[in-house]
């Protein structure tokens, strides 16, 4: 889990980097064939998750009538302090990451002033509902969130699309939300302790000192709840789904059992009925668990921070500054 | 003898899960509740519809946290909880 962490946070911040540089600054101009980069681009977004069918084709055992089971390992790093195992959940998770990365590429190369593609108006109107969205919850202070909130929102929504696919979506592994959880924890106990670690001490003993276990405990709740919301909302859609296909598959069976041959083991009820809940169980959930994660990881991160006090104090720093320079102004004269 | 320890375990863990997910109910009853005040404040101020739908996607997503601290439990009482009892059985006949 920490090396997940890392993983995250690298591309939390490139990819951070990247909205917010190149979306609104024009790029130089390109020397390559556009329509050789744009077929470069998309075939990059493509290939991962061709490679991660092709693992699991190649690597991993076909599973016989219902099986549900965790991430299959494919192999266990040595390291100093126990194995650090490579699961499909962490293979998967890169993928999804580089073809992330491309469509990026792909949307917001060869910026213009004036857009004249479609593609560039797609880029410009999600950077601008991140913003909005993030201004409307957060306020002025936490703009810079922007680029952060629509990492999280892209990659944990099309983590959870990768079921569309058929591969592991690595969200349905507790590891994964585990490691955003955490991460979000962080940015939150850093925004309290933005007045000073007194303050965020003191905290604890509101309203009153006799609760402060409970305010203890109720502030490692929310990062265990965010992960199971996140993973048990996946992972649910996943069991739904296979028991569904499953069921299915008998109720035909029963149906049309008495056929002779072949005939009998056409599972009619399989063709297209699974799609029309995994609309429900895959898209809208995956896309919902991804907006909800988002807007939890605002309103905890405004939420802590102290706004008023912190404001106060750096207007009393500010005070404090002017007078001490012009007192030297004075001294010097 | 064995075989009877083990099937008690597999057949608790079921209970167990089962017993589990009558959680359900709560998260249920809550998320028609904030469903049904979402419904009550569109139809008096239509023109607030996007917002009080946000919110109430954000309100359920709160209430559903119960039942699926429930369905984590239920999941590891099937998928894991089994193993590991039958493992220690196991290991404490000394086989």
């Amino acid at each position: 889990m920490p090396s997940d962490i890392i993983h995250y946070s690298l591309f939390f911040i490139r990819y951070s980097f990247f909205l917010k540089g190149c979306v609104k600054e024009k790029m130089e101009k390109q020397k390559l064939n556009p329509k050789l980069t744009d077929a470069l681009l998309i075939g990059g977004m493509i290939l991962p998750i061709a490679v991660g069918a092709l693992l699991k084709i190649l690597l991993i055992p076909a599973a016989e009538g219902v099986e549900i089971s965790g991430a299959h390992i494919f192999f266990t790093l040595p390291l100093p302090l126990g194995g650090l195992p490579i699961t499909e959940t962490q293979v998967n998770q890169w993928l999804v990451m580089f073809s992330l990365l491309f469509i990026c590429l792909y949307l917001t190369h060869g910026l213009k002033a004036i857009p004249d593609r479609k593609r560039q108006h797609l880029a410009e109107w999600i950077v601008e509902q991140t913003e909005k969205l993030v201004k409307g919850n957060m306020g002025e202070y936490f703009a810079d969130f922007a680029p952060f909130i629509g990492a999280v929102l892209g990659l944990s929504a099309f983590s959870s699309l990768l079921s569309l696919t058929g591969l592991f979506p690595p969200t349905s592994d507790l590891n994964v939300t585990a490691g955003w959880a955490i991460l979000v924890f962080i940015l939150i106990t850093y925004y309290k302790m933005k007045c000073g670690p007194i303050r965020y001490l003191k905290s604890f003993a509101e309203p009153v000192p006799f609760l402060a276990p409970l305010n203890v405990i109720s502030e490692f709740a929310t990062p265990v709840s965010m992960a199971f919301r996140h993973y048990g909302n996946i992972l649910s859609g996943t069991v739904i789904s296979v028991l569904l296909a499953t069921a299915l598959q008998g109720l035909s069976r029963l149906i049309l059992g008495w056929l002779p041959g072949f005939l009998g083991e056409i599972p009619l009820f399989r063709i297209g009925l699974p799609a029309v809940f995994s609309v429900y169980f895959d898209i809208f959930s995956g896309c919902l668990q991804a907006f909800i994660f988002a807007m939890l990881t605002m309103l905890y991160v405004a939420g802590g921070f102290p706004a008023e006090d912190y404001f106060k104090k750096q207007k009393q720093k500010t005070k404090k500054a002017s007078k001490k320079t012009s007192i030297k102004n004075l001294e010097v004269i | 003898m064995l075989e009877l320890a083990i099937g008690i375990i597999l057949g608790c863990c079921a209970l167990g899960a089962g017993a589990a997910m009558i959680a359900g109910i709560g998260p249920g009853i809550g998320e028609g509740n904030a469903v049904a005040a979402a419904c009550e404040a569109i139809g008096r101020q239509p023109e607030s519809k996007g917002d009080v739908t946000s919110t109430m996607l954000m309100g359920c997503a709160v209430a559903e946290t119960t039942g699926l601290y429930a369905l984590v439990i239920a999941i590891l009482l099937i998928f894991v909880a089994p193993n590991l009892l039958v493992d220690i059985l196991l290991k404490a006949v000394g086989k």
